[in-house]
């Protein structure tokens, strides 16, 4: 038995009326909620339970992150095209959107590379205090997000775009579904940024 | 989202764009107001409004929840009640010495 076909791919399950990827996708977004949300809910209880807190601009670069911010909101928008690409049977632009998508991804590490060795180079480590644990901590897990979500989205690009050619609507759901995930991260960042910098 | 029509998908993409610009400048202005240097609560309150504004358009337009399914809308509606409560928890316990 060779081809053992997975079932609800593409045609919706009667039961859910999605295909299986779809509310996949979704159950573990919301899984994610809930682990971002225990970190921010870990922030409110130390910033509440400190005795001072510093403003985020005293330690952090906050035009570094406006540019940070502004590079994933940009991939954002590459990753929907992409998306819209393979909808109206563009391959070629979707690679080149997908492509946009995982540079604009490496722009926002290398940015943070920056950021985070001038905090090292000043003498600023996770254990320097508890603004700077909970900075390293949430940042550092979102860093590792949007890794996850570029390899994914590099695989797609390259060899998994081999679908396309075999089954376009599934290979349309599987950029969709990374697509999500994706925007998530940019979500997470669009709340990350002004309780860490700004506040 | 559904397989729609050409037309429609390319309506889309007005909207992905009218998204986009809107981010960027909701961006610029929760920059510009931390520099306004507000009271810590008011300055919570805007910081967190503005995120929320640019969180829903996210949600609502690149991840198309806007015309999802009824079921995923319900797994998230209650994942953000779960959300919340999880976020209120630590407010509740230090209610009686909250500084911020």
């Amino acid at each position: 038995m060779s081809d053992m076909e997975i079932p609800y791919t593409v045609a919706a399950r009667p039961d859910t009326g999605l295909n299986n990827g779809k509310i996949g996708i979704w159950l573990f977004l919301a899984s994610e909620v809930m682990l971002f949300g225990a970190l921010f809910a870990s922030y409110i209880l130390l910033r509440t339970g400190a005795t001072e807190w510093p403003h985020g601009s005293h330690y952090l670069n906050v035009p570094l992150a406006t540019l940070n911010t502004i590079v994933l909101i940009s991939s954002s928008v590459t990753m929907v095209m992409a998306w819209y690409s393979l909808k109206i049977d563009n391959f070629t632009k979707f690679r080149l959107y997908m492509a946009a998508t995982v540079g604009f991804g490496a722009v926002f590490l290398v940015v943070k590379y920056f950021e985070y060795s001038a905090k090292f180079h000043h003498g600023y480590f996770p254990k320097t205090n508890t603004f700077l644990a909970i900075y390293f901590t949430m940042t550092g897990l979102h860093m590792l997000h949007v890794l996850g979500g570029m390899a994914v989205n590099a695989y797609l690009w390259g060899p998994g775009a081999k679908l396309w050619k075999k089954d376009k609507a599934h290979f349309t759901n599987r950029v969709e579904n990374s697509g999500l995930f994706w925007h998530f991260v940019d979500l997470v960042w669009i709340f990350l940024f002004p309780v860490l910098y700004l506040l | 989202m559904s397989d729609s029509h050409a037309a429609d998908l390319k309506k889309h993409v007005r909207i992905y764009i009218l998204v986009f610009v809107s981010l960027m400048v909701l961006t610029l202005v929760t920059v510009a107001v931390s520099y306004l240097h507000l009271p810590v609560h008011q300055a919570i309150g805007v910081a967190l409004l503005i995120a929320s504004v640019k969180g829903s358009l996210v949600a609502c337009y690149f991840m198309h929840l806007i015309s999802e399914k009824k079921l995923i809308l319900w797994v998230m509606l209650l994942t953000v009640v779960f959300f919340i409560v999880l976020l209120l928890l630590p407010v509740f316990t230090t209610a009686d010495r909250i500084r911020i």
